[in-house]
């Protein structure tokens, strides 16, 4: 390492921030674009899942807020592709490696919604999941990310509470509903638990070197497990992993997921990957004149 | 374009940096920045800044190290105790 890189990377570990026009390494602003264009594409591709039960929302109120949490989440896309743009990559150049498969997206949204069970599960667990990610992300070294953070973090927290309350409304409702519910936990368990990633200790993890990420993967699935075991079990939900218990040490175990699983869903081989794709391509073109006539206006 | 975003989050409170949106010009951007920065009511008011209209100026060289301007160009102490004493307030 360069004398200058190692300069930097002892600034950034001892809590120094970085701004947009500040020197950096080469190495940490790609895995910088890498890593913020992975989460703005998570952001885009997630209401796909959520934009499918709009029209199905069993009451207005529950079609409304949806709505509002889909505004939100493009909203989080728009602004952190922005952080994205500022360190050299294009909008236009993410939603085209986007829709050509080149770049990533989170393995939550690679699989597909089957019942009204499944938007509260998402919003409530998947959100609670994200949010652990996104709130060690608000101690990130990139001052630009962080800041956007603040305002993410702070509009996941209605997203939990609306998922929270769906699954309350339909665990206190008829034995069919419960039964709902507890089938959309039983398929959304394993990719909730590769949703933090491989366990790769914090120290050999060069997100957590370069201070981009604050916190190790398994880590972060602790914490999830910690805050969200107990409340899917106190309505009386099972969790379908006979192993999963905390142990003395208060570490919690479980069934070691299949990794294999998580990289071939992430690559796009997961049971809604291509579909998802196939739509966020028709909507680009079928949207394309819009952007066009709103430019040639403007200008 | 690109429009930068300051927000104030109630009266009497600086203008803060929210954050920044492309936009095809200024009646788009207030729009954007309506959805975007306000429509919980998390603002009571926001500047709407072309990108290109902030001038950014980020190197603040000292070379005559001015030190006079700031608290930390004084040190009083040793006078104070010299003119306490002439005047016979010293606590002792």
């Amino acid at each position: 390492m360069e004398p200058r890189e190692q300069e930097f990377l002892d600034y950034v570990q001892s809590g120094g921030m970085v701004e947009p026009d500040d020197w950096m390494p080469d190495e940490y602003r790609k895995r910088l674009i890498k890593f913020i264009e992975m989460h703005g594409n998570s952001e885009l591709m997630g209401v796909l899942p959520e934009r499918d039960w709009i029209l199905r929302a069993p009451t207005l109120q529950r079609k409304l807020a949806l709505t509002a949490k889909i505004q939100d989440e493009v909203g989080h896309c728009q602004l952190i592709y922005r952080v994205v743009e500022d360190l050299g990559k294009p909008r236009s150049a993410c939603l085209d490696d986007l829709i050509a498969g080149k770049s990533k997206f989170h393995n939550v949204f690679h699989y597909p919604t089957k019942s009204w069970g499944d938007v509260g599960v998402i919003a409530w667990l998947v959100d609670a999941a994200a949010i652990i990610s996104q709130k060690a992300l608000l101690k990130c070294s990139y001052a630009p990310y962080a800041r956007v953070m603040k305002k993410v973090c702070w509009e996941e927290s209605f997203h939990i509470l609306h998922g929270r309350d769906t699954v309350l409304a339909m665990v206190t409702g008829t034995p069919e509903q419960f039964e709902l519910v507890q089938e959309a936990l039983n398929r959304w368990w394993t990719p909730l638990m590769h949703f933090h990633g491989t366990p790769i200790p914090a120290d050999e993890d060069p997100m957590v070197i370069w201070r981009i990420k604050s916190q190790g993967n398994e880590d972060a699935r602790q914490q999830f497990l910690d805050g969200y075991v107990p409340q899917v079990r106190e309505l009386g939900l099972e969790i379908p992993d006979p192993k999963l218990r905390k142990n003395g040490n208060g570490v919690w175990e479980y069934t070691e997921p299949d990794w294999d699983e998580l990289t071939a869903v992430v690559t796009g081989h997961g049971p809604a990957s291509q579909e998802r794709l196939d739509f966020r391509r028709l909507s680009r073109a079928e949207t394309d004149w819009v952007s066009k006539v709103v430019l040639a206006e403007a200008a | 374009m690109i429009f930068e975003v300051f927000r104030q989050e109630r009266k009497g409170q600086p203008f803060v940096h929210g954050g920044s949106f492309h936009a095809p010009d200024q009646a788009f951007a207030d729009a954007y920045a309506r959805e975007f920065y306000a429509r919980r009511q998390e603002s009571v008011a926001l500047w709407v800044v072309p990108r290109e209209s902030i001038h950014a100026i980020e190197e603040f060289p000292d070379e005559f190290d001015l030190k006079y301007r700031r608290v930390d160009g004084y040190s009083i102490k040793a006078r104070l105790k010299e003119a306490r004493e002439r005047a016979g307030t010293a606590a002792d």
